[in-house]
């Protein structure tokens, strides 16, 4: 297994995390700590909480944290609401990008770029300012500026809404970014584009976790470690050549890892 | 846990308008008679034509019933408790603003809408209603170049009787309604408007009608004619303190355009709204309606409805010319109790006539609000063709929206076609924009103002901006 020599502080602390969403558990006991430049895989069944753990980290409304401790930053954010973490540097990847109409993409990205860089303590873009660098951001991804002045994914193919998350994330320049499922209902090509605009965006000062169910994501993107997630737990961890043999075994080959444990 | 506010803390709403000008007014005694419309009238300087008009309707609304088929509930309105003339004590005939009294042009200034001429909006021209009159109207003399006529109606009926002669009443006749009837009896102020052949109203004219006093109604009159070729577009606001008591507003517009001229008319309408237990506000019945009485004139109104405790009102089009135009576009924010009953008529009558509703409803709190509208084809409407779309949304889950759509059609020949949607602001939706760092407010009221993105891009520039912040405004309140 791969080590990576960091002296730094890490960017995100998972501490044995349980949570629960209308008093059903879904989280029983999850830790995970990712250093600066580190990519994290979590694999696992639907349903495994996967999903969960990652909205947890957002702070999503729906979810309760029983136990355990989310630390940002060395900062506990367990009580903040989920605008004040994108603020300051958390970004979600949806698996379902969310439709809003009659809200332009252009005026949502630029807000919402203009929020992160009010906590950062940059100066806010106008409109004309914000055309210029949503353009460049634009080329990582390949989308075209008609994009821009649609509705936040409305009527976007699958592909166009990865593709949409992916250009806010550029353009928030988080310092973790987990991505759930992104690579899933993509084509290859639009998945080698995915990849390359992640790994363009990502450098020796974030962070970042895949969350996917499939090894192909880990081919473009090879990640230093690999957790398998079951049932609301962290089962194995790995470097990138446990994604392999998950592919080559399934996971009813993990089945033996809960035993174990 | 991390997310403290709720929608429900958000819709609470803040108004800024809510003051009360200390000024000295004269006011008629309560109650409503013969003798105290003989009273209005003679105050007013009124001919004789004016004084039959006005009886007579008030013995058509002594017949009439007050309507209930509104999906609307309210303690009934005591007719004789209210004053149906209140005006501030000022000089006999001003002759320049210098002589309205300061207190006046304050209470404007605080309301935004600066009057003296140092400080007046430089590309739109206000007539100033305060309770029962009007107090200032800007711009008269560049428009009178253009020979545009832009006054009160008091003072149109001083110096254009021909006019008013002609057409008041013409579009709603006095006895249309029970508070159209109202209305025509004690009507006492409003804008008058006259736009001669041929020409484009150099600028947007606006009215801005304040109710101050608690008891007294408001029932202006506004009349509007564009005459062959011509082009206006009209804005009008409202605002009022916040009494306890509910105040009846019952107002009657008028538009006429003859062929080839068209009449814009936008409102913004913020009277007050009552409190968060529903005490209090503004009952607003109104009825506003317009002729297309030339071939090809177009008549579009616009509306952004955010106040009064009840709103009854349904601006209409009567499609007479052959091609002529009618367009409704609607945003009906109710929260807390509020109560709205609105939407339009399109009564094509003409051959190739046209029309377009987009009617957005936004219901939040315990408020209740339908869309109530009708469009009919008449007889000869051949080639007729109407589109409508009406949204709504529902904001928390003790709010309810409806939509109450009447068509009937005479003329196989023509086109109708309806559109309806309801929908919520999900969590999802918001906790989407709250991730990309978009605070709770501004996530809802990005959401709310996309929602309405149709109707705002109808009005004009300024307005558009006005009416985004005051919804804004409205859905404003304590987080956390």
């Amino acid at each position: 297994m791969q080590i990576k020599m960091t002296k730094s502080n890490p960017i995100l602390e998972v501490n044995n995390i349980f949570a629960s969403t209308d008093d059903m558990p879904i989280l029983k006991g999850v830790s995970i700590t990712v250093f600066p430049g580190e990519i994290h895989a979590i694999m696992g069944r639907n349903g495994c909480g996967k999903s969960t753990l990652s909205k947890i980290i957002a702070g999503h409304p729906s979810y309760n944290i029983n136990e355990g401790e989310i630390n940002f930053l060395g900062k506990n954010v367990n009580s903040l609401a989920p605008e004040e973490r994108a603020q300051s540097g958390i970004f979600l990847g949806f698996q379902y990008p969310i439709e809003i109409p009659g809200v332009s993409n252009l005026e949502f990205l630029r807000v919402s770029t203009n929020a992160r860089r009010k906590f950062l303590k940059k100066e806010e873009l106008d409109t004309f300012d914000f055309e210029d660098l949503v353009k460049e951001k634009l080329e990582l991804v390949k989308m075209d500026s008609a994009f821009l002045s649609r509705s936040v994914n409305q009527g976007f193919s699958g592909g166009e809404k990865k593709r949409n998350e992916i250009l806010q994330m550029a353009l928030l320049e988080p310092k973790i970014a987990i991505l759930d499922e992104t690579d899933s209902g993509l084509d290859i090509d639009a998945l080698r584009i995915v990849a390359s605009g992640i790994k363009k965006i990502a450098n020796n000062k974030t962070g970042i976790i895949l969350i996917t169910h499939y090894q192909r994501l880990l081919d473009e993107i090879e990640p230093d470690y690999v957790h398998v997630m079951s049932d609301g737990q962290i089962i194995k961890t790995g470097g990138s050549d446990l994604a392999l043999e998950l592919e080559k075994n399934g996971y009813e080959w993990t089945d033996n890892f809960v035993k174990e444990k | 846990m991390a997310n403290k506010n709720s929608v429900k803390d958000v819709v609470k709403e803040s108004y800024k308008y809510g003051f009360v000008t200390d000024i000295e007014t004269e006011k008629i005694s309560k109650g409503l008679n013969e003798d105290i419309i003989r009273l209005i009238s003679t105050k007013k300087g009124e001919p004789e034509y004016l004084l039959n008009f006005r009886l007579n309707a008030f013995k058509k609304w002594q017949q009439m019933k007050e309507p209930n088929w509104a999906e609307l509930g309210y303690e009934e309105i005591n007719y004789q408790d209210i004053i149906y003339y209140s005006a501030p004590k000022q000089k006999e005939k001003i002759s320049s603003l210098d002589e309205v009294d300061p207190k006046l042009l304050e209470t404007f200034d605080k309301l935004g809408i600066p009057l003296t001429e140092q400080k007046k909006l430089t590309n739109v021209a206000v007539d100033a209603v305060f309770d029962s009159v009007s107090i200032a109207t800007t711009f008269r003399e560049e428009l009178a170049e253009h020979g545009v006529i832009f006054c009160s109606i008091s003072e149109a009926v001083k110096n254009h009787s021909d006019l008013i002669e002609k057409y008041l009443g013409s579009v709603v006749p006095a006895n249309d309604n029970y508070f159209a009837a109202l209305n025509s009896a004690v009507f006492s102020d409003g804008s008058f408007v006259y736009i001669p052949k041929g020409v484009t109203c150099p600028m947007d004219l606006s009215s801005y009608f304040r109710i101050n006093s608690g008891d007294s109604g408001q029932f202006e009159r506004t009349l509007i004619i564009a005459e062959e070729s011509s082009s206006v577009s009209y804005l009008e606001g409202c605002t009022a303190p916040m009494f306890d008591t509910n105040t009846l507003h019952a107002a009657v517009v008028e538009l006429i355009a003859l062929d080839d001229a068209s009449i814009k008319y936008s409102t913004v309408q913020n009277w007050y709204a009552g409190n968060e237990e529903g005490l209090g506000g503004i009952f607003n019945f109104v009825t506003k309606r317009g002729k297309c009485l030339g071939n090809r004139s177009k008549i579009s109104w616009s509306q952004v409805e955010t106040g009064s405790a009840i709103t009854w009102k349904y601006p209409s089009c009567l499609l007479l010319g052959e091609e002529s135009i009618g367009e409704f576009y609607s945003v009906a924010l109710t929260n807390n109790l509020q109560q709205a009953d609105t939407g339009t008529k399109m009564i094509h009558i003409g051959p190739k006539t046209k029309s377009t509703i987009v009617s957005k409803g936004i219901s939040a709190g315990n408020s209740k609000n339908s869309y109530r509208g009708l469009v009919k084809m008449g007889t000869k409407a051949i080639g007729a063709k109407n589109y409508s779309q009406c949204d709504s949304m529902l904001i928390g889950d003790q709010a309810s929206a409806n939509t109450l759509p009447y068509i009937t059609s005479q003329q196989k020949n023509s086109e109708i076609e309806h559109e309806a949607s309801t929908c919520r602001i999900s969590e999802d939706q918001l906790f989407y924009l709250q991730s990309r760092g978009i605070e709770f407010e501004e996530a809802v009221s990005m959401m709310v103002s996309g929602f309405c993105r149709d109707v705002f891009n109808q009005l004009p520039m300024e307005f558009a901006a006005e009416a985004d912040k005051l919804l804004a405004l409205k859905l404003e309140g304590s987080v956390g």
